[in-house]
């Protein structure tokens, strides 16, 4: 259990001739979730495209259960077990809901009880109903089930969530919110981005914070709960009750 | 009656050999964005490999030569793909410089290796005798050909719609860089896009063989037409290709044998109106 899933270490990287992510470092427990918070512009989605491949650290270290995976392709990271549900979804629009799940399919042999269609089609009963539709066609939260669906079909050992409520209905995000806690508890470790904090830190047990590219905080997410300096500091322009 | 019944033969035989040729262009266009200027001379290599096996080996089947033929181009236009153009993912002005400039040294090295003199392609003799539907006289081999067209047609549809393969292909149009995020290999798959593409007007050419024979500049008689079809029947659109070959058949057909002078301006005056007022294209999606 104690059992590093996913581990940082002075992370350096760069959007063209910006310097974005100074030195960033967390780990990550198997089996854990952690919330990376922070405000627009602090990192998050840069900290998540560094991880999955879409940029190149220029300094430091990125594990995989003790694996270097820093500057590999994208392909190679998600085959070695990181999978991705992107900021925005990113679903494959001019695919079904089917085929959206089957492209991603990956690593069956990689657990004792794979994900599959029908399994993602039992977690998101939705996404059987519209198994033939073109996914652009879906909803924003069915099109967000999809993307977290995708993911799951690669059977990732650490998920990676890039603000998954974001755009959704209160209802849509209560879903994705149960959705985060059931994989939990199947022992899936999970790295959440969110603009909600309310949502992260219900199911989180770690927590960083990102404020201009650097870490700010990293610990319990229940420290964070009662820490209002830190929250107004570098989450809130206002505190709301 | 007989003019207008033979010609609508010629077109259709016509049609079938441009969806060969115009199919992996219009794949390759379509899913890798690359406007593929090599097209006609891969064809061209195709007419020129069938040429010379069929004359050397006279028991030699046009089928498996065709099929070796398909194979030998694939793999040229793998090297040159994997090579050079992965090189040029995001410079499309290169891509045409570059794949214009090797249409022109496979055109030299053909007339290098292959002198200038048209080669005739045997029709196979099962085939040479013609076919006599309701009292006209068919060339049973332009028959043959427009059905390896359809069959042709149909292998592509259920290779891209319906497997697995073809749909992370076309997730990989889609979004790139989410594609390779889920563990797609793109880039690959990219190369067998244009493996086959080429391998399918390799083929077409030795199939075409007997129709139009081998001889410098056919690479730049193809071209074109792949170009009309293709944008005709809008880009990356199987069933745009197919219907767009049939359609540019008919109209080279008749149009050289009604107005031979104005053969030209009848092909590419529906490529320009297309272009102006409907440039996605009979199939195209939009903004394609």
């Amino acid at each position: 259990m104690a059992a590093e899933a996913l581990s940082l270490t002075n992370v350096h990287a760069f959007y063209g001739d910006s310097h974005i992510l100074h030195g960033v470092g967390f780990s990550l427990q198997a089996g854990g979730v952690l919330a990376l918070l922070g405000r627009n512009g602090a990192g998050k989605t840069t900290c998540i495209s560094t991880i999955v491949g879409f940029l190149k650290p220029k300094e430091g270290e990125i594990r995989l259960f003790g694996e270097p995976i820093g500057g590999l392709s994208p392909e190679r990271i998600s085959r070695l077990g990181i999978g991705l549900v992107p900021q925005g979804r990113r679903i494959f629009p001019s695919l079904t809901v089917r085929e959206n799940l089957i492209v991603a399919q990956q690593r069956e042999r990689s657990t004792e009880k794979p994900w599959n269609v029908e399994r993602i089609y039992e977690l998101f009963p939705r996404l059987r109903e519209r198994h033939a539709q073109f996914a652009g066609t879906l909803s924003g939260g069915e099109q967000q089930m999809l993307a977290i669906g995708r993911a799951l079909m690669g059977n990732p050992r650490v998920l990676l969530l890039d603000e998954p409520s974001e755009g959704l209905a209160p209802l849509i995000v209560a879903e994705v919110g149960r959705t985060i806690k059931r994989l939990k508890q199947e022992g899936q470790s999970i790295v959440l981005v969110e603009q909600n904090r309310q949502l992260a830190l219900d199911v989180a047990d770690q927590a960083v914070i990102l404020n201009t590219g650097r870490c700010v905080f990293a610990g319990n997410a229940s420290e964070l709960l009662n820490n209002d300096a830190l929250i107004t500091q570098n989450l809130g322009v206002f505190h709301a009750h | 009656m007989q003019f207008w019944i033979i010609q609508g033969l010629n077109s259709l035989s016509l049609g079938g050999l441009l969806f060969l040729l115009s199919s992996g262009f219009s794949l390759i266009f379509g899913l890798m964005r690359l406007a593929n200027l090599t097209h006609g001379a891969f064809f061209m290599l195709g007419t020129y490999f069938g040429a010379t096996a069929l004359r050397a080996y006279s028991g030699l089947n046009i089928w498996v030569t065709a099929l070796g033929a398909g194979f030998a181009v694939a793999a040229i236009g793998g090297l040159f793909e994997r090579l050079v153009l992965t090189r040029l993912k995001t410079n499309p002005l290169g891509q045409v410089l570059v794949t214009l400039g090797m249409s022109f040294i496979i055109s030299d090295a053909c007339l290098v290796l292959w002198g200038g003199d048209s080669i005739p392609v045997p029709t196979p003799h099962n085939l040479q005798a013609p076919t006599r539907v309701l009292g006209f006289v068919f060339p049973t081999y332009r028959l043959v050909l427009v059905g390896c067209a359809i069959g042709a047609a149909i292998a592509l549809y259920f290779l891209m719609e319906r497997t697995r393969l073809g749909a992370m292909i076309r997730a990989g149009v889609d979004d790139r860089q989410m594609a390779r995020a889920v563990g797609i290999p793109v880039s690959n798959l990219f190369t067998i896009v244009f493996c086959l593409g080429a391998g399918i007007a390799g083929a077409g050419g030795v199939l075409g063989g007997p129709i139009l024979s081998a001889y410098p500049g056919l690479d730049a008689d193809m071209l074109p037409l792949a170009l009309i079809v293709v944008i005709l029947g809008g880009i990356g659109s199987l069933l745009g290709a197919f219907v767009g070959s049939f359609i540019i058949g008919f109209i080279y057909t008749f149009g050289t044998a009604l107005f031979p002078e104005l053969a030209y301006i009848i092909l590419f005056l529906p490529m320009i109106v297309v272009i102006a007022f409907r440039p996605q294209g009979l199939f195209g999606r939009v903004g394609a």
